[in-house]
């Protein structure tokens, strides 16, 4: 029997939907479909209330992706993607979403996702992306008043946190746990370049130095990068983190240490949400904020709904 | 909005800020600039806002820190042609090329 290969990178895929919610009973239908270069999301509302998800990873072709994403969302429940007023693609392959009316770039979009996520009082939201991260002040409607992005290339994102659990052959949800096994906080590494950083690995685990540490020095350097876009854009309160990265607590426990800023818990800000234990997942916030923006341009009258059934 | 395109790496910060509640979208920093950096459309990070606004093309927003350096930004005798165009004053850049370049 061939021996199973282990991909490290590989992180869980989820999908949900609203057991409180008969979406026939609703009025407006919207959807937000996230296309990363690392993960795709589809989130479905129905009357401004989260009615169901989906999180997986993005293929090699974005029509699909798109179309994949929003059929897991739609999974289990007897909604079809022609019941859905109006969709809006966001996301690095937005103009690759075929069933979007529109597009909308997702520094607005994680801004207003944010917002309703996490409540009105959030000012600075940091989205952590597969391909790029940035970094956005908002009012308190959501709305964008500063924003600045790092797309240069792939440190301190997804797609870099990846690939360097693929080296170090750790599965990428471990990587947050184990960078704090250590007896003391290593020196970060001094390059998170990718390319760099992997030569500057291989050394180290070449040298015999402890997986935990080159763990915790990756984990910090990620940080440090992350944190020197933060401080040009100036950090105001509340600060939240989107985005995969903002799983892993690795890389968001060493940022807030080194701005001393701490990052809003992990809940909904509708206590609601939080009783009725519906899954907070911070990779959704920008297909939650297109979907939110996709209600608020149709009640707006700003656009016509696009409903097929 | 203040609007920051560009990047930040180990060598400096490298942004062309636009301040969008400035803009007007008129149009004549783009017809001002050499390089073809600039343009005016939608606005794609305010889905609300009506007029069309200014921006750098998308294209250009990770090699600005080139593309602009003809112009002497922030250490040239004169403003930068898109600064000088915009009469209401919603265009500068960051230190990046005073600080690498200025004292040269
Ligand atoms: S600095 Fe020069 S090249 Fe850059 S946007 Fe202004 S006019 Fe164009
Ligand atoms: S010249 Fe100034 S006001 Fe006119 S489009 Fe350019 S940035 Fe906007």
């Amino acid at each position: 029997m061939a021996e199973e290969v282990r991909e490290f990178w590989r992180w869980p895929e989820s999908h949900w939907a609203n057991p409180d919610i008969d979406w026939k009973q609703g009025k407006i239908i919207t959807s937000g479909v996230d296309v990363g270069s690392v993960s795709t999301q589809a989130v479905i509302m129905v009357d401004g209330e989260l009615y169901a998800f989906s999180s997986t990873r993005t293929g090699s072709d974005s029509p699909d992706s798109a179309l994949k994403g929003l059929s897991i969302a739609l999974e289990g429940t007897s909604m079809t993607a022609d019941n859905i007023d109006y969709c809006i693609g966001t996301g690095y392959g937005r103009v690759n979403v075929p069933m979007a009316q529109q597009t909308i770039t997702e520094i607005a979009c994680h801004a207003r996702g944010a917002n309703f996520v996490y409540g009105s009082a959030v000012r600075t939201v940091m989205d952590m992306g597969g391909q790029d991260c940035k970094a956005i002040r908002c009012d308190e409607r959501g709305k964008v008043i500063k924003f600045m992005m790092n797309d240069k290339c792939a440190a301190g994102t997804g797609r870099g946190m990846e690939v360097f659990a693929d080296l170090i052959g750790v599965p990428v949800w471990e990587i947050g746990p184990r960078s704090f096994q250590v007896e003391k906080e290593p020196p970060m590494i001094s390059s998170t370049c990718v390319v760099f950083a992997k030569s500057e690995v291989v050394g180290l685990l070449e040298e015999g130095e402890p997986e935990n540490d080159i763990i915790a020095a990756y984990c910090a350097a990620m940080a440090h990068r992350i944190v020197e876009l933060l401080n040009r854009l100036g950090v105001e309160k509340e600060f939240a983190i989107t985005g995969g990265i903002a799983k892993n607590e690795g890389v968001v426990k060493r940022l807030e240490k080194e701005i001393d800023v701490k990052t809003m818990e992990k809940v909904w800000h509708n206590p609601e949400y939080n009783s009725r234990n519906y899954p907070f997942d911070t990779q959704i916030i920008g297909a939650l904020g297109a979907a939110l923006f996709a209600m608020a341009l149709l009640e707006r009258g700003r656009v016509k709904s696009a409903r097929k059934a | 909005m203040l609007a920051n395109y560009g990047f930040k790496d180990g060598s400096g910060d490298w942004f062309l800020v636009i301040d969008t509640d400035k803009c007007d979208g008129c149009g004549k920093c783009e017809a001002a600039c050499p390089a073809n950096v600039l343009e005016v459309g939608p606005d794609e990070y305010d889905p609300f806002r009506e007029e069309p606004v200014a921006k750098v093309r998308e294209e250009e927003r990770k090699k600005i820190r080139y593309s602009c350096a003809s112009c002497r930004p922030g250490y040239g005798e004169e403003p930068t042609p898109c600064v000088i165009a915009c009469e209401s004053g919603a265009i500068y850049h960051s230190e990046g090329w005073k600080f690498l370049y200025g004292k040269q």
